[in-house]
């Protein structure tokens, strides 16, 4: 069976446990899922530790893989995480970097060649409308520029699982679009299962096809957007009285009413 | 440029795989250049010195050794051409070693100098130097050297130990590595009170950085971890060029970033250590050799190691010629000359560039 499925998954940083004994139902080979839930959670935790960037006990099974028993060049030939935070002062152009993450360790099969490398690249800039920006540096790019560029160094990568860390944080409304498009887009011509952590709940049932809540290392909830956005789940999780329900056109709308006091 | 303009296709890019395959060209061509550029600083510092011998019988003296006078010959031999290739070969180490350092500490100050190493070899060989403490089984003329060269190793160590303790980011080796500057400057000042006066002399020179200690013996030496440490520098640039995108990016793209930077800063132990054992601290080129390399060829690494160690050789010859020239018949420590005349060409550099070294 393809697809993802987590089983008693605990990670965390210097013995301090962030995530415990986290269990996701299996996902499929195509399916975009959400992780979402209020600060301190342990959403970015728990990419990192399905990426392998930090040590976990559990079971991930990757298309019947146990990808905790693969080295770490083997584990990212079908994982590749792209985390929130942005590099800095890197004096190599667009291109550069998604060629840099395409030959950093082989991907599988034959090696690609500089020439075979620079053409994938320039493809996915393309793919992802960005191909505008191949030639200029990235420490003169925007945050959201940087977030493209991001964005393409994870998709050239191809691989199984793409897990991406707030994606959308530093875009414009209409880029925030564009790469939650892009992510459904990659699940679904190219079959990777893609998590992504959200904070932005409408956003997050506009892509999903399943949704997981987590809080306090823990998953609160996992569903469908209807099945994991509730008022009751936003209440324990966010502390906020909100009502959930569908637009005329079908889309999901979150209208927060009040902040619960504790 | 704004994100939301890059959706007019008007105002895609011309055609950058072209444009890609052009600069990696633009890059070799640099490379070629910089080669070229440090031989000829090569050549200028081996004809510079004091003695009134005509560049072109040194030159020619090089390559056939009876042309010469024995006193020409002693001087074309013992002197020029080892302090010129000594210079060459520090301006080398340091320069990759800083451009190793700066990458895998993230951080663009990162140099042997300014993390401890040189401030570690100073007082190892002001120890030496004073104390006469040391492996007293070797040979006098090696004393100082090794061991400078154990306490700048062990200070790189030091740094590696920290690397791997358990939590520590990069931050923290930089603060351990500006720590080990102050302890050490701390410790050889007050080996350098309790010295006597001829000791301090020796030690005070020795801390200035000297080519003048540069013999055929330590040329090999330095030219042996050179030539040993480069190529496995140069088989790592693919994961060091990934590291610049961050070290989570690197890792999620495959790269053992652990093992990655444990290896490379035990190169730069080696360079470093081995660099400054023989001509003492040297401190600017660490630093400014890597910068220059960054703007000429970027950092796609496989251009900005060998553009780095060639920058590194070409400022360190120019500087040794320099310290010949500056005052007619005195030989100024090169140390000294590097920074004078380093740091304006730096500073050029930068405001050339708009601030973005």
């Amino acid at each position: 069976m393809t697809g993802l499925s987590v089983q008693d998954l605990s990670a965390g940083y210097g013995g301090r446990p962030i995530v415990e004994g986290l269990s996701l139902p299996s996902l499929d080979a195509g399916e975009v899922v959400s992780v979402v839930g209020p600060n301190g959670a342990g959403k970015s935790t728990f990419l990192r530790a399905l990426a392998g960037l930090i040590p976990a006990k559990g079971s991930i099974r990757l298309d019947e893989v146990e990808l905790t028993s693969l080295s770490l060049a083997d584990r990212a030939k079908r994982v590749t995480y792209m985390p929130q935070t942005l590099p800095q002062g890197v004096a190599l152009t667009v291109l550069e970097t998604v060629v840099a993450a395409i030959r950093a360790t082989p991907l599988g099969g034959a090696a690609f060649t500089d020439a075979q490398a620079v053409e994938r690249a320039f493809e996915v800039l393309q793919r992802i409308g960005a191909e505008a920006l191949a030639g200029q540096r990235l420490d003169r790019l925007s945050g959201g520029q940087k977030q493209l560029a991001g964005l393409a160094q994870a998709l050239a990568r191809e691989p199984r699982l793409l897990l991406l860390d707030e994606p959308t944080s530093a875009l414009d409304l209409y880029y925030q679009l564009r790469v939650l498009d892009l992510a459904r887009e990659a699940a679904a011509e190219r079959g990777m299962t893609v998590m992504i952590v959200l904070h932005d709940l409408q956003a997050a049932a506009r892509v999903s096809d399943r949704i997981a809540v987590m809080a306090k290392g823990k998953l609160v909830a996992f569903g469908t957007p209807d099945e994991a956005i509730t008022p009751d789940i936003l209440a324990q999780v966010y502390r906020v009285s909100a009502r959930v329900q569908r637009c005329d056109r079908g889309a999901l709308q979150v209208m927060i009413d009040d902040v619960l006091t504790p | 440029m704004e994100v939301g303009k890059l959706a007019d296709a008007e105002r895609a890019a011309p055609d950058a795989v072209a444009a890609y395959g052009r600069d990696v060209r633009k890059r070799f061509v640099a490379l070629c250049v910089l080669a070229l550029l440090a031989a000829a600083a090569l050549i200028l510092d081996v004809v510079t010195g004091p003695s009134t011998i005509s560049p072109l019988v040194v030159l020619k003296g090089v390559f056939d050794p009876s042309a010469l006078s024995t006193a020409q010959q002693a001087i074309v031999w013992q002197v020029r051409l080892p302090y010129a290739l000594m210079a060459t070969l520090v301006g080398a180490a340091l320069a990759l070693a800083g451009a190793e350092m700066q990458t895998v500490l993230n951080n663009p100050l990162a140099s042997p100098f300014t993390l401890g190493v040189s401030s570690a070899a100073s007082f190892g060989a002001s120890l030496a130097i004073v104390l006469g403490v040391g492996a007293s089984f070797i040979g006098s003329d090696w004393l100082v050297p090794l061991n400078a060269f154990v306490f700048a190793f062990g200070s790189v160590l030091a740094l590696q130990a920290l690397a791997r303790m358990k939590g520590s980011g990069v931050e923290n080796i930089v603060l351990f590595g500006i720590a080990l500057v102050f302890a050490f400057n701390a410790l050889t000042a007050l080996v350098q009170f309790l010295s006597s006066a001829e000791a301090l002399q020796q030690l005070v020179f020795w801390t200035m950085g000297s080519l003048s200690r540069a013999t055929w013996g330590n040329v090999g030496a330095l030219a042996l971890v050179v030539g040993l440490v480069t190529p496995f520098s140069l088989l790592s640039s693919r994961g060091l060029t990934a590291l610049r995108l961050g070290e989570d990016r690197a890792m999620s793209f495959g790269v053992d970033v652990k093992r990655l930077r444990f290896l490379s800063l035990l190169r730069v132990s080696l360079l470093s250590a081995t660099a400054v054992a023989f001509v003492g601290a040297i401190g600017f080129i660490g630093l400014v050799g890597p910068h220059i390399a960054r703007l000429l060829v970027g950092e796609d690494h496989r251009f900005f190691l060998p553009a780095s160690i060639l920058s590194g050789a070409i400022i360190m010859s120019l500087a040794s010629a320099a310290s010949k020239a500056i005052v007619p018949g005195v030989l100024m420590p090169v140390g000294i000359v590097t920074a004078v005349i380093g740091v304006p060409v730096f500073l050029l550099l930068i405001f050339r560039n708009g601030g973005r070294a």
